[in-house]
């Protein structure tokens, strides 16, 4: 701050406080919807003390004991096909981009720069723009409603692959001369020296890779079609089955509560890891 | 920039590229290939015979009133959306960096929705819009606005490009914080000495200076826009009502799997891969500008 304005100090927090706020509001309707009864939502407007139904409706979502209107798969099913999926997606891309840019900045072969490339347009082809054929490979290949037809597709990627090879370009050559006088071979080098040094970056990918494949929607939309299969954010989106007042918003909302803490609890417990795997990923 | 020291082997590089290569090849480039394929041939209704039609579906496509009544709508979405998204964070953000003490505090607060899948915040502000028993809607009513955004088309965009914002605005937030940082406090103070009040610093110094970051997320903005909140929009609205909220990867989808018209589907893929391509190489030669002037 420049100057002592009293009067800008205060519009300053009232202007953050607001933002906050407004930013906090629909998760705290969503946190107060899920602990009312079913019959208590109804009846607009809807009150805004939290009410005494908590333990009831997180157990029954959890278990799928209720036989609402909507789909009433067990949403502890779904927490655990998302979490699986986002760790196999995030580990999975972070693995396969450092050996892919292992190989590229350490190694001269023929179609080096065109491989790299190849690599790098894929940025370019979002699943949203290659729907159906994508659809049509994985469901010939006999992926659909499995884990790996969930997962593979996705493990590409051009931004990690991109951030590696940047990192390990600015890797002093003094250590891989060093590794190589002293009769290390590259995958020595690689597991000893390179990954040691990556494990920032590694984090940093770690947190942004996991949220993306955690919050996925469109991709298993179309490879899923069995309940026990479900990612828990696609299945908050079958509990919903018809009008306003059909559906048992407590259970809907307390679904979703739990679909946003596991992302949101990396966020907040990795934030200096997030923030800069954020910045990195988008240079 | 190339290494001196390498390593020799004859296979291992191969090996190393093969899982990432085999994937993009079978997952990338082969349906992509297909797109363009199909986006060229006409298929009959059992799927039993194709034959190739040239650019009879891209001219189908662009003299059909609801393809181009989409692409209206999608630009409508991106530009209210980038809009809002960038004025809001970008107000927060010039607050939060005035901030000292408790400045951390605000950055976490902003930061969560990040983590919020864009289906789920699609549900979150449906369920507080739903006509007959959110809680906004109540006190819109109250208010004498008579809220439906089951009905009315207007409603239904103003909701998914809020729910849209929501889920942005950390994102947007935390790139504009780290830019205002990055500007020299001498500037600011030496402006100061000479007058210049906070408003008209921001205007004079600021902003100006924030102006690769403002350009960088309008970029990444609208490709949020027109490609990630397909998840939003199939939450709240399904595209409805009539066809209101159906944004180009909505459509897509639609027409693919529920109209099976692959034909047409393919072509609106090609169409947007078109898009992805501009967008992408706007967004790189401008990352390579900010590389020479920094």
């Amino acid at each position: 701050m420049v100057e002592r304005r009293p009067a800008l100090s205060i519009l300053t927090h009232v202007v953050l406080i607001l933002g906050v706020l407004i930013v906090a509001f629909p998760v705290y309707v969503t946190f107060v919807a899920s602990t009312q009864t079913a019959e208590a939502i109804v009846q607009a407007p809807m009150s805004l003390i939290p009410g005494d139904q908590f333990l009831n409706n997180y157990a029954s979502v959890l278990t799928g004991s209720d036989k609402g209107a909507g789909s009433a798969a067990p949403v502890g099913r779904m927490m655990w096909v998302s979490l699986v999926s986002a760790l196999t997606i995030a580990i999975g891309k972070i693995v396969i981009s450092l050996l892919s840019a292992f190989a590229i900045v350490y190694f001269r072969f023929p179609f080096r720069n065109f491989f790299f490339w190849a690599i790098f347009v894929t940025l370019m082809l979002p699943v949203e723009v290659r729907i159906s054929p994508t659809y049509q490979v994985v469901s010939d290949l006999g992926m659909l409603n499995t884990y790996a037809g969930l997962t593979v597709p996705l493990i590409a990627s051009a931004t990690a692959t991109f951030l590696f090879r940047q990192f390990f370009l600015t890797v002093p050559d003094e250590l891989a001369e060093a590794a190589r006088m002293d009769g290390a071979g590259p995958m020595r080098f690689f597991w000893d020296v390179l990954l040691p040094l990556s494990r920032t970056s590694v984090a940093a990918l770690f947190v942004i890779q996991f949220i993306y494949g955690w919050n996925q929607y469109l991709w298993p939309l179309l490879v899923t079609t069995q309940e026990d299969m479900y990612p828990v954010v696609m299945g908050i989106k079958r509990m919903i089955a018809g009008g306003d007042a059909v559906n048992e918003w407590n259970l809907v909302m307390a679904t979703a509560m739990l679909a946003m803490l596991p992302p949101a609890l990396v966020v907040l417990l990795m934030q200096k890891w997030f923030v800069k795997g954020l910045v990195e990923t988008e240079k | 920039m190339e290494k001196r020291v390498r390593f020799r082997s004859l296979w291992l590089p191969w090996l190393l590229l093969a899982p990432q290569l085999a994937i993009i090849l079978v997952f990338f480039f082969w349906p992509a290939a297909q797109a363009l394929l199909q986006s060229v041939q006409l298929q009959d209704a059992f799927g039993t015979s194709t034959e190739f039609v040239g650019l009879e579906n891209f001219r189908r496509l662009f003299a059909d009133e609801l393809y181009l009544d989409s692409f209206r709508i999608t630009a409508i979405f991106s530009i209210l959306v980038a809009g809002c998204g960038i004025s809001l964070a970008l107000l927060l953000a010039v607050f939060a960096d005035r901030v000292i003490r408790a400045a951390a505090v605000y950055k976490t607060l902003m930061v969560w929705p990040y983590a919020v899948a864009p289906a789920v915040a699609g549900v979150l502000w449906l369920f507080m819009f739903a006509p007959s028993i959110g809680m906004v809607s109540f006190w819109l009513r109250a208010a004498g606005f008579d809220w439906n955004h089951l009905l009315n088309g207007n409603d239904a965009m103003a909701l998914i490009v809020m729910a849209a914002v929501w889920k942005q605005i950390s994102y947007n937030f935390l790139f504009f914080l780290a830019g205002l940082q990055s500007i020299p406090k001498s500037l600011i103070e030496a402006a100061a000495i000479d007058g210049a009040g906070p408003w008209r610093r921001f205007w004079t110094i600021v902003f100006p200076l924030l102006s690769p970051t403002t350009f960088f997320l309008l970029v990444i903005n609208i490709v949020y826009a027109f490609f990630e909140t397909f998840a939003i929009v199939d939450a709240a609205t399904q595209g409805g009502p009539g066809r209101a909220t159906t944004i180009l990867v909505y459509k897509v989808y639609y027409d693919g799997f529920k109209g099976m018209d692959l034909g047409s589907s393919a072509a609106q893929s090609v169409v947007l891969m078109v898009i992805v391509i501009t967008l992408t190489v706007v967004q790189f030669r401008y990352v390579e500008k900010k590389v020479q002037y920094s």
